[in-house]
């Protein structure tokens, strides 16, 4: 099959959940469930709600992303 | 998240898997010099009906064909058509169906007549590459293992791994998560487990990794012409180990 990249999405944190997960309203007000990419964890980078981050999604589950970025 | 298959759906996939081998056979005893991609597609065609199966390509997001057919330099994704296979070419013949709720995906290069040392050579790397993949589809490993298996194996007999296409999972979908790439990548890399079932697909070059897609929209070309060749089996990992279902009982 052809490769498919991950979408980038930006979306802010509503609620924080147990086990580094989120719950993330994106900008087409869709509520998904993310949980935190490697590196920001490795960094001890703090999200908290209300951050704006960047949230990775799978085309196959847009339901569950990834967070690989939190904006400033 | 990748899907897990129970004992009795891996055995469904095993059953259809068994019939795909078999009109894989037929298929390759079909090869030979004069004949047309189209030729192959359609005895494919008949093969996949005579069975009771589904053809899972056509129709696919518009695929025209039941099977896709790739000479020479062509990848993956050929369309059948007029061209007619010659003395020396290669031909891969990828082809996949809806069995009884699930998908199996299965594809192999041959040769056509006497072919050159170098058509050869990639059609054995290509081969070979499926089977060390195979061997590493273990629970305890990750997917980037797999990727690895392929990249060593490929590389260190000279030859490319194409980036632009990728293995899948597969069971009630032709394509369920997760991409295999057959090269080592950066990303964050999934444990295997028992359950999951896999269709691991090679596509290996002469030349540079390049390729292309052409006007049709599928037909995908080395950018440097040169040949290129693709094995793939759908396998199962169970507790002993991984299987391959696309194989005769």
């Amino acid at each position: 099959m052809a490769k498919e990249e991950a979408i980038e999405v930006e979306g802010v944190i509503t609620e924080s959940l147990p086990n580094a997960m989120f719950r993330v309203e994106l900008e087409n007000g869709h509520k998904i469930l993310a949980h935190v990419s490697g590196k920001i964890r490795m960094n001890f980078i703090r999200i908290l709600p209300g951050d704006r981050v960047r949230v990775e999604l799978s085309p196959y589950d847009l339901t569950r992303g990834r967070i690989t970025f939190r904006n400033k | 998240m990748i899907p897990i298959k129970t004992c009795q759906e891996i055995d469904k996939m095993q059953r259809g898997g068994r019939i795909l081998a078999k009109i894989m056979t037929e298929l390759a005893a079909m090869v030979s010099v004069g004949i047309t991609t189209k030729d192959l597609d359609e005895e494919a065609g008949d093969l996949i009906c005579s069975f009771g199966a589904m053809s899972a390509f056509k129709g696919y997001c518009g695929y025209p064909a039941d099977a896709c057919v790739s000479v020479n330099e062509e990848v993956v994704h050929g369309i059948p058509g007029r061209r007619r296979l010659r003395e020396g070419d290669i031909v891969s013949v990828d082809i996949g169906i809806k069995q009884d709720g699930f998908f199996l995906d299965m594809a192999q290069t041959f040769p056509v007549g006497r072919i050159d040392t170098v058509r050869r050579k990639l059609i054995e790397t290509a081969q070979g590459a499926l089977e060390e993949a195979i061997k590493v589809f273990r629970r305890g490993n990750r997917l980037v293992d797999i990727s690895r298996a392929v990249q060593v194996y490929v590389e260190t007999r000279g030859f490319s791994v194409v980036r632009d296409f990728v293995g899948h999972g597969i069971g009630r979908a032709l394509h369920e998560e997760p991409q295999i790439p057959n090269y080592v990548t950066k990303e964050e890399s999934p444990l295997l487990e028992t359950g999951m079932v896999f269709a691991i697909e090679p596509m290996i070059n002469a030349g540079s990794w390049e390729v292309k897609v052409l006007g049709d929209g599928w037909t995908a070309v080395t950018k440097d012409k040169q040949p290129s060749a693709h094995f793939e089996h759908t396998v199962a990992l169970t507790d002993k180990g991984p299987v391959i279902l696309t194989q005769e009982g």
